[in-house]
């Protein structure tokens, strides 16, 4: 198929009008999502493609979004509500956590619910502590989600795409550092739980998501100046972990550096270096590495924010002390 | 072999109480929720049964005149007081018993339990452990109807204190502004736990709350099934007509504690006494009897065939096969079960 060039943002509604144009059972609902085209114009051209039975403006009613995405997806509709920001996930963690992810289990596999939750992560310029936080770890404890973090326009795409014709409740974080990246859209759904191996590498191995993916492709770019070649790995989406691929290129460098935005406790990253450790412990020469953001809420002032944020110089500086043991 | 109660469906809004078949039904339907819980009861009490349960033994007459204002093809949400009505939506007794003693043969084969029963077959979205976490539920199963174009409607059951929660007040907002076809049911126990209305409301009534959301609310006696039944009729006509949500508040009791280890500090004795003289079974039985529609032989004679009924639930259930480790990992994911 024909590629495009396309930012992040508009990745989004085009992903979303795609799958929308396919399914009549496929509705949009949350907060401005309508005619304003969402908090983040992620939802821009939707409400007048598909009008006001299909993209649903909602009170300010987190809980009532997630209730009403259960209830019509076990009725059959395909529904994707939008949370605005990713934080607000608390307000709704009931409907989250209690209901939408345990509906099928216990009930034994009599509902299915193909629930899309669209949420905007991550620090993205000054929104301070409630706005910008990486709460898709919170969700890692709760077996029934899935969970999708995509990098570039084309895996938000592609991810999107794939979230909204599966049967499992996903969750879809889209992170708002990004919103202006550029790229190439291949017009095509990608699978859930495969991981892409952005750079090739011999020395060492780095795993890592959304804005540590591209700080860590411009640090491999500073390494491979120096000498060391560095594999870079985005797993795509938290659950289903893609281990293989990140199994397959440890027997090949040895050497493991995760790089994660947010705190290191109860994390995808922690869980990453505990599983490869237990599971394959013969193929480390040096012990696993992980940096993450110190463990704070997010600031607000910007050079804070920018502490806060694991650095390109830190994952060179890591990088460099991993492939010298 | 199904162990049904037949409910009532499709009636046409006359008195539960003025004809034979209608009578027999709505008090094989009490009859059998509260066997139904008599023997969970003592079945728990001999250790045979485990986990935890919450009974409405003293509530029937809202659950099963509630439900005969339904049809078949209408659709419940419940509470983790939901015997009633899952019994009242047409439930097996069988598998329902299997459920509660973790068999693979309950309707969720032993993952759910009491709080959790489910049951598509009948239109039964599920009970919720979680107070107030079906209301939001319902309002998304009601939107579902309205964008399909059908004609079902959604009851959607919750007590009193599930009304102090913010999922509540989203859920009937939202319900009420998109004209969801939702019934809400208060079931008004008179507490949450052990906190009384008086102490967790100012409004008199829990009905006085649809006035904030713009839609009709209506306070019932909600020991008498004739007018549970009166009240709820009404209100899934509006919904079926397409002019959205109604607030119905069943006022009742439950007789036991909250759950099994409640010890009943927070009321009196005279209290639990004085209202188990409004039993909603004895009355709705004397009324019957009073108009000459069922004999009180008739009336007994229903009883026993519940209390067969219940007795065959047991000994099916006592004998299925547990619920099976080996399926521990399935329904997390579709696609681990291959397709169901
Ligand atoms: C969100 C939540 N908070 C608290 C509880 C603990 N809890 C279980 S039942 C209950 C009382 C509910 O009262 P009400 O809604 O009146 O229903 P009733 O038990 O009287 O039928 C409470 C507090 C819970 N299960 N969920
Ligand atoms: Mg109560």
């Amino acid at each position: 198929m024909a590629e495009e060039q396309m930012n992040f943002r508009k990745s989004i509604p085009a992903a979303i009008a795609a799958e929308m144009r396919l399914n009549p059972n496929i509705i949009l609902l949350g907060e401005d999502v309508g005619a304003a085209g969402g908090v983040f114009k992620t939802s821009l051209g939707l409400f007048e493609e598909f009008g006001p039975e299909r993209v649903l403006d909602t009170p300010i009613s987190e809980q009532a979004i997630i209730g009403a995405a259960i209830g019509s997806a076990a009725q059959g509709l395909r529904p994707i509500a939008e949370l605005m920001f990713a934080d607000f996930a608390g307000v709704t963690f009931d409907q989250i956590a209690n209901q939408l992810a345990k509906y099928r289990y216990m009930s034994a596999g009599q509902y299915k619910l193909p629930v899309t939750v669209r949420l905007a992560n991550g620090v993205g310029g000054g929104f301070a502590a409630q706005h910008s936080q990486s709460a898709e770890n919170w969700f890692l404890n709760i077996p029934g989600l899935k969970i999708v973090t995509p990098s570039t326009p084309n895996d938000m795409y592609g991810l999107l795409r794939s979230a909204i014709v599966d049967d499992n409740p996903v969750l879809v974080f889209e992170h708002k550092g990004l919103f202006n990246v550029k790229g190439d859209i291949s017009n095509e759904r990608i699978p859930l739980g495969v991981a892409q191996v952005v750079t090739r590498g011999t020395d060492l191995t780095i795993v890592a998501t959304q804005l540590m993916r591209h700080r860590s492709v411009e640090a491999a770019e500073i390494l491979n100046s120096r000498g060391i070649s560095v594999e870079v790995i985005d797993p795509r989406t938290l659950v289903p972990f893609d281990d293989a691929t990140i199994r397959e290129s440890l027997s090949n460098t040895s050497r493991l550096l995760v790089v994660q935005e947010g705190p290191a406790g109860g994390s995808w990253g922690s869980d990453l270096i505990t599983r490869t450790m237990s599971d394959s412990w013969s193929l480390f020469d040096a012990p696993p590495r992980l940096i993450s953001s110190p463990s704070t809420p997010v600031p607000y002032a910007a050079n804070l924010e920018n502490a806060w944020l694991p650095s390109v110089d830190k994952i060179v500086h890591a990088a460099t002390e991993l492939t010298s043991y | 072999m199904a162990n049904t109660i037949s409910p009532l469906f499709g009636h046409n809004g006359a008195p539960l109480s003025e004809s034979a078949d209608t009578a027999r039904a709505t008090l094989a339907g009490m009859l059998a929720v509260r066997q139904f819980e008599e023997a969970v009861d003592s079945l728990f009490a001999r250790g045979l049964m485990h986990g935890t349960m919450h009974l409405s033994i003293g509530q029937e007459a809202s659950a099963i005149g509630a439900c005969a204002a339904l049809e078949q093809t209408d659709f419940i949400t419940s509470t983790h007081r939901g015997h009633g009505h899952c019994i009242g939506k047409g439930a097996d007794l069988t598998r329902m018993m299997a459920e509660l003693l973790a068999k693979q043969t309950g309707y969720c084969r032993g993952r759910g339990g009491s709080m959790h029963i489910a049951d598509a077959s009948t239109g039964n979205l599920g009970a919720n452990g979680i107070v107030a976490g079906g209301i939001p539920i319902a309002a998304g199963a009601a939107l579902a109807q309205k964008m399909k174009g059908t004609d079902r409607v959604v009851m959607c059951f919750f007590g009193d204190g599930a009304t102090n929660e913010g999922a509540f007040h989203e859920a009937v907002n939202l319900a009420a502004i998109w004209d969801l076809p939702v019934i809400f049911v208060c079931e008004n126990n008179k507490y949450g736990m052990s906190f009384s209305t008086e102490k967790s409301m100012k409004v008199e009534h829990i009905a006085d709350r649809a006035a904030a959301y713009g839609i009709p609310g209506i306070t019932v006696e909600g020991n008498d099934a004739d007018a549970v039944y009166a009240a709820c009729n009404d209100a899934v006509l509006r919904a079926r007509a397409g002019h959205g949500p109604t607030l119905v508040e069943n006022i009742t009791y439950r007789w036991k504690g909250h759950s099994k280890s409640d010890k009943n500090l927070y009321r009196t004795k005279e209290e639990i006494e004085d209202w188990k003289h409004k039993d909603p079974i004895v009355k709705f039985e004397n009324r019957v009897i009073e108009l000459g529609v069922l004999t009180r032989e008739e009336c007994d004679a229903i009883a026993a065939d519940i209390r067969e009924k219940i007795r065959a639930s047991i000994s099916e259930a006592t004998t299925a096969p547990d619920s099976d480790p080996a399926e521990l990992l399935a329904s997390v994911y579709r696609a681990i079960e291959g397709g169901n």
